[in-house]
């Protein structure tokens, strides 16, 4: 038996360099050689020459990486494999720039908010706390926050989403175009001046700083973004599932309902969920409207309201050490909330999503 | 059931092109009606003029007249929707419902139009995959969505969902262009069965499947390219492939131009 093993393994074919489909190539692992040595040369370039930005290092040794993939490729291969090389690592060092600052945020925000953050930071406010004491917590900006977004989100959706599916399905002409034009400036709205609108409405008929009027900002700022994903996502329903459907007989509101939005609905969520992680994290308005408080208050339409946004400006303000901690520890619970928006949301555009049923 | 089709001299457009020009036929009730002839001369244009989708395409206008028996398709009180519960579709590609299995596909018609008794659907769904030669296929997995099926059972699934409204009239575009032969022979054996209860018109490209499948062919051409399309001629299948009365027909039949 062992000899037959012998038998049939194949003789070694030497490579030869005439034939026309095949030659010479770097190791599987060249990419990763490249970068220990790219590493190591920036490094020591580095701290040879006493650069004390460690940033510095990182990028110089990214530079020798594109160089030494580029030069070493074309030495080995050819000029084609040389530039596919290239792209390849310039592609590689381009998301590694960016991952690398996303990481370290994280690291900085869960190393410094773990220290406070326990089920008693969760559950409590800063009802009587001194501002530069340990303890408190920030139950009360988390009820402020999720009332505010799950306001601004039940104003926003309704008028994004049929926005969007009237300018999809029944827009034509002057109207559409000004609705579209309009959608896009809106998506430029600074924040401050959402807020600042809604105040001198606030002001103009005398009302008093409520969660519902910090919501009314943040559905400003929300609007836009729900249209506009909303919009894109129905675009891409195929016209033939339209067609199918009228074709049945069945009512062009009755297309749309059952048919465009249910194929649309994984997109869609995606959109909303995305819209909602980006006004979470708003401050501006929430200064200018909600007023900011210490105590928990649950009634969104009446009485100043906290928010987490608005928890981490006040903590930082007040320049403690325990209000520093505060901080972090409610900066880490921002960017829980919204990760967990955006994995909710994934779930759902899967469970939703058109399948193939194989 | 089964409605006789009059046509007479209809003409539509997309905007300001004329697609098609000047159509008169009739398409008899319990028969099959080819539609052959060049890309581009108007033969889907004119399906769909049947059963006014041709005016959700933006644009799409119609002049003429469409009698449906007695009625006026294109009469100034007809609604659409309800002309297009009479008058049914199967589209080129096969288009199930993404969202939906394959019992709920074959359901849409009547859940979405609103008029059915929940009791009856299952009886509905069941006979009108029998009547698609589906229902052995998929009968242990209606609840599996129908995006999963082969293309040319999601085909059959198409028009076990047109055929479950109980329209009069079944119009089909190119039904088998994107399918194998053995689906296009399955499809083909079931438009023999379909046509005794249903009025059927197909527009094909495939000329042996025209002769095949229909009692009645008719020709489209267009002048020159951006000339509207017209009726050439329309008789027997029969008399069409042996013996047409127009030159331009045995030409394209015969393969010498198009």
């Amino acid at each position: 038996m062992s000899q037959t093993a012998v038998q049939d393994r194949p003789a070694p074919v030497p490579p030869s360099p005439k034939s026309p489909l095949s030659s010479r190539a770097l190791p599987r692992w060249a990419p990763v050689g490249f970068a220990a040595a790219s590493i190591a040369l920036g490094c020591g370039l580095g701290a040879l020459a006493g650069w004390e930005s460690r940033t510095q290092w990182g990028l110089v040794s990214a530079l020798f990486f594109v160089l030494i993939s580029y030069t070493v490729t074309s030495a080995v291969e050819n000029k084609r494999q040389a530039k596919d090389r290239l792209a390849t690592s310039v592609v590689w060092v381009c998301f590694i720039l960016a991952v690398v600052p996303l990481l370290s945020l994280i690291w900085v925000t869960v190393s410094r908010g773990i220290k406070v953050l326990d089920t008693y930071f969760l559950t409590h406010s800063m009802a009587g706390v001194p501002g530069f004491e340990a303890g408190g917590g920030v139950y009360h900006a988390i009820i402020g926050t999720l009332e505010q977004v799950g306001l601004a989100t039940v104003i926003s959706v309704p008028i994004g989403l049929l926005t969007a599916v009237y300018l999809v399905e029944y827009g034509k002409g002057a109207l559409a175009k000004a609705v579209t034009f309009f959608v896009d400036v809106m998506t430029g709205i600074p924040s401050i001046v959402a807020g600042l609108f809604i105040l001198s409405i606030m002001l103009m008929f005398q009302l008093s700083p409520s969660g519902l009027m910090g919501a009314l900002a943040l559905a400003i700022l929300m609007i836009p973004v729900v249209v506009r994903s909303t919009e894109e996502m129905l675009k891409l329903v195929p016209n033939e599932l339209r067609e199918a459907a009228l074709a049945l007989g069945v009512p062009k509101w009755r297309t749309i309902v059952k048919v465009v939005v249910p194929t649309a609905l994984g997109g869609i969520t995606t959109g909303v969920m995305l819209a909602v992680a980006r006004i979470a994290g708003e401050t501006a308005p929430i200064m200018l409207l909600v007023f900011g408080s210490q105590l928990i208050n649950a009634n969104p339409f009446e009485g100043a309201q906290s928010s987490l946004p608005f928890y981490i400006w006040e903590q930082y303000r007040v320049g403690s050490e325990a209000s520093y901690d505060r901080a972090w520890a409610a900066a880490l619970v921002l960017i829980a909330f919204v990760m967990l928006l955006n994995l909710v949301a994934r779930g759902i555009a899967r469970w939703k999503a058109p399948k193939t049923g194989r | 059931m089964a409605k006789r089709i009059d046509v007479s001299g209809l003409t539509a457009y997309y905007s300001a092109h004329k697609a098609i020009e000047d159509i008169s036929m009739t398409v008899e009730p319990r028969s099959v009606t080819a539609f052959i002839g060049p890309s581009g001369c108007g033969k889907s244009t004119f399906l769909r003029t049947l059963n006014r989708m041709h005016e959700v395409t933006p644009g799409g206008r119609v002049e003429g007249k469409v009698m449906l028996d007695d009625e006026n398709l294109y009469g100034s009180n007809v609604d659409p929707v309800a002309v297009r519960r009479t008058v049914g579709m199967v589209f080129q590609r096969p288009n199930p419902f993404p969202t939906m299995s394959i019992f709920d596909n074959v359901a849409a018609g009547l859940r979405l139009n609103g008029s059915y008794k929940k009791n009856q659907l299952a009886d509905v769904v069941e006979k009108s995959l029998r009547g698609a030669n589906l229902w052995n296929e998929v009968k242990d997995r209606l609840n599996k969505p129908g995006s999963g099926l082969s293309g040319g059972q999601q085909q059959r699934l198409c028009i076990a969902r047109a055929i479950a409204v109980e329209p009069e009239v079944l119009l089909m575009d190119e039904p088998c262009s994107a399918l194998d032969p053995i689906s296009t022979l399955a499809i083909e054996d079931l438009i023999g069965e379909l046509k005794e209860r249903f009025t059927i018109v197909i527009v094909t490209h495939n000329m042996q499947q025209a002769a095949r499948v229909s009692d009645r062919t008719a020709f489209f051409n267009l002048a020159a390219v951006g000339q509207p399309g017209r009726l050439i001629e329309i008789d027997e299948t029969e008399r069409i492939f042996a013996n047409p009365s127009v030159q331009a027909t045995e030409d394209y039949i015969s393969g010498r131009f198009g």
